[in-house]
């Protein structure tokens, strides 16, 4: 969806602010978002493409006004609601006021380094060869879909060239809607800067994306 | 544990009028779920303390000077960032397919994440707040040279930028080019020369001098 999140080439938001010796979090609230997050992740009732297109599907303005931890709890209070964790009564209540889904797993803490060692790999095998190859020139689809996709707008209807086939991995514009993994070929696409940015651009630069074979065709 | 005491970190923030809402929200949520069994608090602390001690820049540092001091590391690196970084111990949530990618003479490398935060947290934690932010995610990939000028850092006028943007589940780590006058210096003296930005890209890596 081309939702507040798509934010490569957008201007306004002023100069990058490094903080020196920034702590890891910078308020207790966020620990404990962090944690819900994950925790609640570890239900298995939906997967990384579903939490992302939550996220994105905050409004603008109260995407662009948040912290980061703030989206983050945004998006777990849509999901929790979405799969029966939680009513949006007892999320404004704080407390529980009836029986929900049960979750495929609880994450306890003794459980805890074992799931953050072993994360969740998104690579799957695909019957079949990549259908481009390294150093072949393609272009990028012009799409525009409501719903969730990685392919960023400043990436779309640009050319560009095969840089690496990056093995197959899960598809994200369909995992995030419940319509399985269907894995795909997975490449690095490599745009000069003039031919996403036109006129005026650094002649110096090079951008790339890591781009699902759906999203491109041939040049 | 649950100290909800932390006035003192937010005055200074941008976001000053979120954050009294949302710590009351994010301890209405978390009591919700403890009391309908589906979170335990403490693995939230287990949670926390991970990324605050154990997993960090300490951990992509070492990868660097490792891949500065050993050609055979450096080698699998390029072919296998994935292997060879886990071969040290690094693995996990949000590293799990990983790729290094080499500053040269010729080139430098800058990562971003546009639409939304992915970033290498087994080899450098959890990102910084200006990296999640839509002032660097906006402008990394079409003003580079201003973005880093605002990190302090100036590169040459004919040296090529080459930013990456994280948008699959590949997570990229720069390893930047070896300071001069560190042939003497062992593993554990290079790994102090680089910082967390300078594996994101925006610095690069420190002087001997500037340690002494």
């Amino acid at each position: 969806m081309n939702g507040p999140h798509d934010l490569g080439g957008q201007m306004g938001f002023g100069p990058v602010a490094p903080e020196k010796n920034e702590p890891c979090f910078h308020a207790e609230w966020e620990k404990r978002a962090l944690g819900i997050t994950l925790s609640c992740g570890a239900f298995g009732a939906w997967t990384i493409d579903e939490s992302r297109h939550a996220r994105e599907n905050i409004p603008p303005a109260d995407y662009l006004s948040a912290s980061y931890y703030e989206i983050w709890i945004r998006g777990v209070e849509t999901l929790l609601t979405r799969h029966g964790f939680a009513t949006r009564e007892e999320l404004l209540s704080g407390h529980k006021l009836q029986d929900g889904t049960a979750p495929k797993r609880v994450l306890k803490a003794e459980m805890v380094p074992a799931v953050l060692a072993e994360g969740g790999p998104c690579d799957r095998p695909v019957d079949g060869e990549p259908r481009f190859a390294v150093g072949e020139r393609v272009r990028t689809r012009n799409f525009n879909p409501a719903t969730h996709t990685r392919l960023p707008r400043y990436a779309r209807a640009k050319a560009g060239v095969i840089e690496a086939v990056q093995g197959s991995f899960v598809f994200p514009d369909d995992n995030a809607h419940g319509k399985g993994e269907n894995p795909q070929w997975l490449y690095t696409v490599v745009f000069d800067g003039g031919e996403i940015w036109g006129e005026g651009a650094d002649p110096s630069l090079t951008v790339s994306i890591d781009a699902w074979e759906n999203y491109l065709e041939r040049a | 544990m649950h100290d909800d005491h932390s006035d003192d970190h937010d005055h200074n923030h941008d976001h000053d009028n979120h954050y009294s809402d949302m710590q009351a929200r994010v301890k209405a949520l978390e009591t919700l779920l403890t009391e309908k069994g589906l979170i335990d608090p403490d693995a939230i602390d287990a949670i926390v303390e991970t990324y605050e001690t154990k997993v960090g820049p300490r951990n992509g540092a070492h990868v660097v000077a490792k891949a500065w001091s050993d050609p055979d590391f450096a080698d699998w690196l390029r072919r296998d960032a994935t292997a060879a970084i886990s071969s040290l111990g690094y693995t996990g949530r949000q590293g799990e397919h990983m790729r290094a990618v080499f500053n040269t003479v010729d080139t430098h490398n800058l990562v971003v994440c546009t639409l939304c935060s992915c970033y290498p947290w087994s080899v450098l934690g959890l990102p910084p707040v200006w990296y999640k932010a839509p002032a660097y995610r906006s402008r990394a990939v079409i003003d580079p040279r201003g973005v880093l000028a605002e990190f302090g850092l100036t590169l040459p006028a004919d040296k090529k930028i080459r930013v990456w943007d994280s948008t699959a589940e590949l997570r990229y780590l720069v390893i930047p080019e070896r300071p001069k006058g560190t042939e003497c210096m062992d593993e554990t003296a290079l790994a102090g020369l680089v910082s967390r930005d300078a594996m994101i890209g925006t610095a690069v890596a420190g002087s001997p001098e500037a340690l002494s």
